[in-house]
């Protein structure tokens, strides 16, 4: 290998060293050029109606972590209520929230089943879908793609707008009469059909979400099959991709189950249709006018249906920013990046054939209960074999624990006692004990809090100086990493001891009925304080995130040492129209990092070939779409 | 699309008018048929039956899936599953896999 | 320098398929699951009814035989406007174009006699699930319907200019909201016999 290559740049030879500078400086100088002289656009057409896949990233982003604050907040009162029962909120908050949400300050039951419902809704459909599809898919999918946008622009827009306006209802709800929505984030008939207007806002707002989010997975698609650069295989893909790309597919597939059954609900609320009315309904002493004969499981069927494939959403592609950020700071290949691919796209495919596993106890036939239950243990396998590569992968590795590795370091373990707490949930006899207490929330609240939310911190703090040109403060990151992890473990754990004690997850008084239960309500008190906590350990993260943009370390455009094309062929941040210079042509797979005859210890996804690798000996058979 | 001279993009218009006719001709013998009030699953059978020949020459010819990318067959097949699995649910509720049903179970006398 | 996205106007090498195609596809796809949560929805509430109405009892066949034709000349005026244009004949694949929007006009204002008749009968959505699965059903696909519509009205009239200077790009906009609109058709053909003729 001590050949000394030389390369011809215009009518001289340089040294590979040479010729990387004067490139760069001659990009340097394009790029100058091109930001002078790019288009001039309006303020409207530059940040509010804009059809750049990166600022409608950016809008998703920013809209949906105020939405993740917000949402976090309504679950902080009805902490406030559960560790400190009865007790009048501070002045300032009981004047906020007004008599009827509180009176004398004391969270009302009917306001805490609102806090319960929004909070869950908020979270899920307006606060994590939103930053880990809307925002990271939308601004780096292209870029690690080497597409210059996405396929359809102006369909982009309209699916943040369309996100947006249901964003919008949803916040308006509060102001309803009787209150937001308060039948759960799962809405289920009767009790969502005879509930407040709230609901009606719910189910008009969920309208617009489901829009969006088919507009967005369609213009996903479309992109990742259509527009990655030549020689991107799919067995090439930065596996954050793949996840993006199943994730597209659930929600173009799923939604539509919740579409129809919100239709449905919508008609039976102003229409006065029975579709989920059962005859003979009473509320309080009263035969209900509905004329009946419906069916409140068929809203559950068609509900998990898609709500199943969501929790899926949630998680596929906080693994793929984790997959990035362990493969770049191990400075190895990912473990089996095959089987990491037919993992996901597997538990995409059985995500939808497990759905009435949150049903066991609807009386469905034995035979049903344990179809499903196979179902369900079948999926956890998958979902076991990507946690081992990642595991794997960092065997060996020489690891560089900046802040984005310490979120994905931690992103393991919580991911694993929440997917492994989920197997007595799918088994239906243990079902029985388990359903419906804290156990669950503590359950997908370690999947997706610590698990998913963890990963995008490690994006945000990844991606940043994509984004930005700056890097994050690396000491208040950690400041914020260690102060999360511990407070969110003390939010998260002791719900599994109150759930195995059978404490109801639905109590406004935290179970204080519960005399059987008695020793483990008393967690109730530390889990709050630890959730004050949490809220106090994201003001770091807050001032980092916002004072970075304007007096963060100035970094180059691939800080990290990344070989996807988002760092390696990108400018930082990426050109407003086109993203590159030129089109990228990609030479290898994803993660070639300290692979041998490279002098950087890293080799591009798009540079030129310098000899055969090792690895690259064995030729990729020519991947099928999916 | 497969050829786009002129005699085979003609020679396809001719295939549209024939498909318009055979739909015409399915609607009226599904209508006639619907006449005869046939009993419960012989009249669906036949009713969703013809509908099917329908939505094949409807999908096969007027949507040319008959000569799509595979691309495109790749994602129905994905779409027809799921779609399987929608259809499944009545079926879930109703009695599974033809064992106990819900509404079904009964209490022996004497133990009430 | 403003980068054009590739594949807006012709097939991508390896797939075969413009963005467009591929697109309208995919969002077909979504659609048949909404339409089979609809249609499993009705097997469920009948199935599951003491009792449920044939509906050519209480539904107007004539009516809706008629509309059936509609709805399938519709069908085929526009394949006919594709082939026309891709034949280089702008003027008569526009006759078609407007064929096609009006045998839409002509289907809704039949629902809309439809409706009105039920409604002057005291038959309401809030009637009976069978009114509610009907009106439901027969509504989503009347707003499919109306969709369409207005993407051909824009075809026929604002979008015609695109057959000056971006020719493929418009026949291929035809072809898409043709496949949009076929699939439209297909799911009135198994509305029909399920909803009127069983």
């Amino acid at each position: 290998m001590a050949v000394q290559r030389q390369i011809r740049v215009g009518k001289t030879w340089l040294s590979p060293k040479e010729a990387e500078k004067a490139l760069r400086e001659a990009m340097r100088a394009q790029e100058a050029e091109e930001r002078a002289h790019g288009p001039h656009q309006s303020f409207w057409r530059h940040y509010v109606f804009s059809t750049d896949h990166k600022m409608i990233g950016l809008q998703y982003g920013l809209t949906a972590l105020s939405f993740l604050l917000f949402g976090f907040l309504l679950m902080l009162l009805m902490r406030w209520q559960l560790g400190w029962p009865m007790r009048a909120l501070p002045g300032a908050v009981a004047g906020l929230l007004g008599e009827t949400a509180a009176p004398s300050g004391i969270i009302a039951p009917e306001f805490y089943n609102s806090l319960g419902a929004m909070h869950g809704t908020i979270m899920v459909f307006l606060a994590i879908v939103p930053l880990a599809v809307g925002a990271f898919g939308n601004y780096f999918v292209p870029l690690q793609i080497g597409a210059p946008d996405m396929a359809f622009p102006k369909l982009n827009m309209a699916s943040y707008w369309a996100y947006f306006v249901g964003g919008v209802i949803m916040l308006a709800s509060f102001a309803a009469p009787g209150g937001a929505a308060n039948s759960g984030w799962t809405s289920y008939p009767p009790l969502s059909v005879i509930a407040e207007h709230g609901q009606t806002f719910w189910l008009l707002g969920m309208i617009f979400l489901i829009t969006s989010s088919l507009l967005g997975s369609v213009n996903f698609i479309v992109t990742i099959v259509q527009l990655r650069a030549k020689g991107l295989t799919f067995m090439r893909f930065p596996f954050f991709v793949w996840t993006q790309l199943v994730t597209s597919f659930l929600l173009l597939l799923a939604f539509p189950a919740l579409q129809a059954a919100a239709i449905f609900q919508l008609m039976d609320r102003v229409a006065g249709t029975s579709f989920f009315m059962p005859s003979g309904l009473v509320v309080s002493g009263e035969v209900q006018a509905y004329a009946g004969a419906g069916n409140p499981l068929l809203w559950q069927h068609l509900f998990w249906f898609l709500a199943h494939p969501e929790v899926y959403v949630l998680i596929l592609p906080a693994l793929g920013i984790i997959g990035e950020v362990i493969a770049n700071n191990t400075r190895k290949p990912l473990w089996g990046y095959r089987s990491l691919v037919f993992a996901v796209v597997f538990i995409g495919f059985m995500s939808f054939v497990v759905w009435a596993h949150h049903m066991f106890l609807t009386g469905m036939a034995t035979s049903i209960s344990a179809f499903f239950q196979t179902t369900t243990m079948i999926i956890s396998i998958p979902s076991v074999i990507i946690l081992t590569a990642l595991f794997l992968s960092l065997w060996g590795g020489s690891i560089r624990f900046n802040t984005p590795m310490l979120f994905a370091l931690a992103f393991l373990p919580m991911f694993g006692i929440g997917g492994l707490t989920g197997l007595p949930l799918g088994l239906a006899a243990a079902d029985i004990h388990l359903h419906d207490t804290y156990y669950v929330i503590g359950h997908f609240h370690y999947v997706v809090a610590p698990g998913t939310i963890f990963a995008l911190f490690a994006g945000i703090y990844y991606w940043f100086p994509k984004i930005t040109g700056r890097q994050m403060n690396e000491k208040w990151g950690k400041v914020h990493f260690w102060l999360s992890l511990v407070f969110i473990n003390g939010v998260f754990f002791p719900m599994f001891i109150q759930g195995l004690a059978g404490i109801s997850r639905r109590l406004w008084d935290g179970g204080m009925q519960y005399a059987h239960a008695n020793p483990a309500f008393q967690t109730n008190r530390f889990m709050s304080i630890s959730a004050f906590c949490l809220l106090a350990a994201q003001i770091p993260f807050i001032i980092n995130l916002f004072t970075s943009i304007k007096w963060g370390k100035k970094v180059g455009s691939n800080p990290w040492e990344a070989t996807t094309l988002e760092w390696a062929a990108a400018p930082s941040p990426p050109l407003g129209h086109g993203n590159f210079h030129e089109i990228p042509v990609v030479h290898r797979g994803p993660y070639e990092y300290s692979a041998p005859g490279s002098e950087a210890g890293f080799l591009p996804q798009h540079a030129p070939d310098p000899g055969p690798s090792p690895r690259e000996l064995e030729p990729e058979p020519a991947a099928q779409p999916a | 699309m497969s050829g786009d001279s002129p005699e085979q993009i003609r020679k396809e218009t001719r295939v549209y008018v024939t498909v318009f006719v055979a739909l015409a001709a399915l609607t009226i013998i599904t209508v006639a048929v619907s006449y005869l009030h046939l009993s419960g699953w012989r009249a669906i059978g036949l009713a969703l039956f013809i509908a099917g020949v329908k939505g094949f020459l409807v999908a096969g010819y007027f949507m040319h899936l008959l000569s799509e990318k595979k691309l495109i067959y790749t994602i129905l097949a994905f779409t027809v599953v799921f779609f399987g699995m929608l259809l499944w649910i009545p079926h879930v509720e109703k009695d599974g896999f033809g064992t106990v049903q819900r509404d079904e179970v009964t209490v022996p006398e004497g133990e009430h | 320098m403003e980068m054009e996205i590739p594949y807006t106007v012709h097939e991508r090498p390896d797939t075969g398929l413009y963005n467009g195609k591929l697109g309208i596809w995919l969002f077909l796809a979504s659609e048949v699951m909404l339409f089979g949560s609809l249609f499993s929805a009705l097997v469920m509430l009948r199935t599951g009814a003491a009792s449920w109405p044939h509906g050519y009892e209480i539904l107007n066949i004539p009516l809706a035989t008629l509309n059936t034709f509609v709805l399938i000349a519709s069908s085929v005026t526009v394949v006919l406007a594709w082939a026309s244009l891709r034949l280089g004949d702008f003027a008569k694949g526009k006759l078609y174009l407007i064929a096609t929007l009006g045998c839409g006009g002509i289907f809704m204002i039949i629902k809309a006699i439809e409706y009105g008749t039920k409604f002057s009968h005291g038959q309401f959505p809030r009637t009976n699930n069978f009114f509610a699965t009907y009106y439901t059903l027969t509504g989503l696909h009347g707003l499919h319907v109306v969709g369409g519509m207005l993407v051909f009205a824009w075809l026929i009239w604002p979008g015609a200019k695109m057959w000056l200077h971006e020719r493929q790009r418009y026949i291929n906009r035809v072809e898409t909201t043709g496949l949009y609109w076929h699939f439209v058709d297909l799911v009135w053909i198994f509305l029909f016999p399920t909803l009127y003729l069983l």
